[in-house]
């Protein structure tokens, strides 16, 4: 092609349509960010003049006439906390089941993997009263480890088929090699597999997190006490008393509660697309 | 699905008998046993749970008091399921059209039409935007965005722009809300889904058609239309059946209201459990909506062959003859 070509008129009408319609969502987030550091803005996103006080609640009591909100930094650490966990069961779990689906051979192996595929697409939200009973029948309702065990056995289908992958692109020589030096079965999979897939298990870790860290409905549904709130939980509090009065403070909020994904976005622009979308063997 | 597990039962029965079957499996379980346990534990136990309370008018008390199939009946008889499965027909329709049609253009847009890869890893990242964020934000983002007063965003600027008074739009417009809300979630996964197919179109079929002085419309229309029939049914049935039972930003955003106008099917079910306390009867609402969610699960494996998507994994379907190992897709939000 030559060094330099003149864009045709479609061409640039479609880039121009394609930034207008992309316009809302950026102005969207700019004012999100504009919001949280300003109490006056001008064309809807430009700040007039610069204030902290939409962030008091990093330092301070939030109140509304009487009502008082929990302190910002424990829901913070449970958070943290749910999110974590749950990547951690979701990257083991899937990493032990994902090899015996990939690599071994059993009976029961295709019902597994069939019944998983199935169970996938079976809605979370049927589940959501039985879920309630089951919590509450072995003593994890109202606790964040019952929300992270639910969270992990419904996403472990999806990260297992995906793990499974990739073991399955993994050469059996080396393996082999594993065996003959003397290992055993789970040795192998820990010191001459798991090494071979480390950027796979990096995406399922990160998605893992991500989902646990924005996870709303179970923790919404399951957790009553407000010491074992989550960010989620607590912003949607948050909306609810303050929606008319102060979106300045709730700008920063949740800002400050997007920080893992505007994190996630700024390190892996353009890993993103070729991680998640690109490199992944079903 | 029962036709399947029987038969796989038997194939399991029959193994059973050999030691060396048992022997593989105990080998196994090492590995397997976390994942089974939870999966039996929060999919199979809540499943078969959900079918037997709503055989009972369960409370909060979560006593087992056996009512038969009364909360059936009276679910067929409700004068608030009718709103509900409109509704329901409605949002599912519509947010179905704006993911996968918009998401298609989209993917036509970036994947096809913008060369430069930067501008259009900025677009595409733009869209990933609503779909990464979490929902609770996502939601405030548009009751922001449709604050009923003369400040609101949209109030504001269509009265400066074109003097509209202001509005409450989430009040009058519920379905509209949730719907274009929701749709702009899923469009995102279309995009992706639609640009990586594109993305496996061998550059040859491009080459030629430029060749033979093909336009741009007759390149989508001869190129990559075939190509992208199989993601495009795939992106249909799967999104078809996330929607049916998807609630998350409706009841942030609306909560069902203003008096049931944005109710769906799933969230009636999960107000009457947790708002009303009827567990009973919200397992009989969730019940029937699994049975055709089933169907449409086993519509979705019957047109795709269960070999095809056991062979390339899940979304993974759609990649259809267009082969390019390159360039699998997958799901993961």
């Amino acid at each position: 092609m030559k060094a330099i070509k003149i864009m045709s008129p479609s061409r640039i009408a479609i880039y121009l349509l394609l930034a207008a319609v992309s316009f809302p969502i950026v102005f969207a987030y700019l004012w999100l960010f504009s919001g949280s550091i300003s109490d006056e803005l001008e064309f809807g996103i430009v700040p007039k003049g610069i204030t902290l006080e939409n962030w008091r609640f990093l330092w301070s009591e939030i109140t509304i006439g009487t009502k008082v909100f929990e302190n910002i930094w424990p829901i913070t650490l449970n958070s943290l906390l749910l999110a974590g966990s749950i990547t951690l069961l979701e990257v083991l779990i899937s990493l032990l089941a994902g090899y015996a689906l990939s690599r071994m051979n059993f009976p029961g192996k295709d019902f597994i993997l069939k019944t998983t595929i199935i169970l996938h697409a079976f809605p979370g939200v049927a589940l959501l009263i039985a879920l309630y009973y089951v919590l509450n029948y072995i003593g994890m309702i109202d606790k964040i480890a019952g929300v992270v065990l639910i969270k992990v056995a419904l996403e472990l289908p999806m990260a297992t088929w995906m793990i499974k992958g990739f073991f399955d692109e993994i050469p059996w020589e080396i393996e082999w090699a594993a065996y003959m030096d003397g290992c055993s079965r789970l040795q192998a999979w820990y010191k001459i597999i798991l090494p071979q897939i480390k950027p796979g298990i990096a995406a399922v870790a990160i998605f893992a997190f991500l989902a646990g860290w924005s996870e709303f409905i179970y923790s919404y549904t399951f957790i009553f006490s407000s010491e074992n709130y989550t960010l989620a939980v607590f912003l949607k509090n948050l909306i609810g008393d303050f929606r008319f009065l102060d979106y300045g403070l709730l700008a920063a909020a949740g800002l400050f509660y997007m920080i893992p994904v505007i994190a996630f976005f700024l390190i892996s622009q353009k890993s993103l697309m070729t991680i998640k979308f690109g490199g992944i063997k079903g | 699905m029962r036709q399947l597990e029987m038969e796989i039962c038997e194939n399991v029965t029959s193994k059973k008998a050999s030691m060396e079957g048992l022997r593989k499996f105990l080998g196994a379980l090492p590995f397997l046993g976390p994942f089974l346990f939870l999966i039996i534990l929060f999919y199979l136990v809540p499943v078969t749970l959900t079918f037997v309370m709503s055989l009972t008018s369960m409370d909060y008390v979560l006593e087992w008091k056996f009512v038969g199939l009364e909360n059936y009946l009276r679910f067929f008889q409700d004068s608030g399921v009718k709103t509900v499965v409109l509704n329901t027909v409605k949002y599912v329709f519509f947010t179905l059209i704006i993911n996968v049609g918009f998401g298609f253009l989209l993917a036509i847009a970036t994947s096809y039409f913008i060369r430069n890869e930067n501008i259009r890893l900025l677009f595409q990242t733009i869209w990933m935007l609503p779909r990464m964020t979490p929902p609770v934000v996502y939601a405030l983002l548009w009751l922001w965005f449709l604050d009923p007063t003369e400040a609101g965003m949209l109030n504001s600027f269509l009265g400066k722009l074109f003097g509209i008074p202001a509005q409450n739009w989430i009040l009058n417009n519920p379905m509209k809300v949730v719907i274009i809300a929701n749709g702009l979630i899923g469009a995102s996964l279309g995009m992706v889904v639609f640009s990586a197919a594109i993305k496996s179109i061998p550059v040859d079929y491009f080459r030629a058609a430029n060749v033979d002085g093909a336009s741009d419309w007759q390149i989508i229309r001869y190129v990559i239309i075939p190509f992208l029939k199989w993601p495009i049914m795939f992106m249909t049935i799967w999104q078809t059946l996330s929607l049916i039972t998807s609630y998350e930003y409706i009841l942030l955003i609306t909560d069902g209201g203003p008096l049931n106008k944005s109710e769906v099917w799933s969230l009636f079910s999960y107000h009457k459990a947790f708002s009303n306390y009827e567990f009973g009867y919200g397992a009989a609402i969730s019940m029937v909506l699994v049975l055709i969610a089933v169907l449409i699960a086993i519509l979705m494996l019957k047109v795709f062959g269960y070999d095809a998507i056991m062979r390339r994994g899940n979304v993974d379907g759609m990649r259809g003859e267009a082969g390019d190992e390159s360039n699998k897709n997958h799901v993961a939000v």
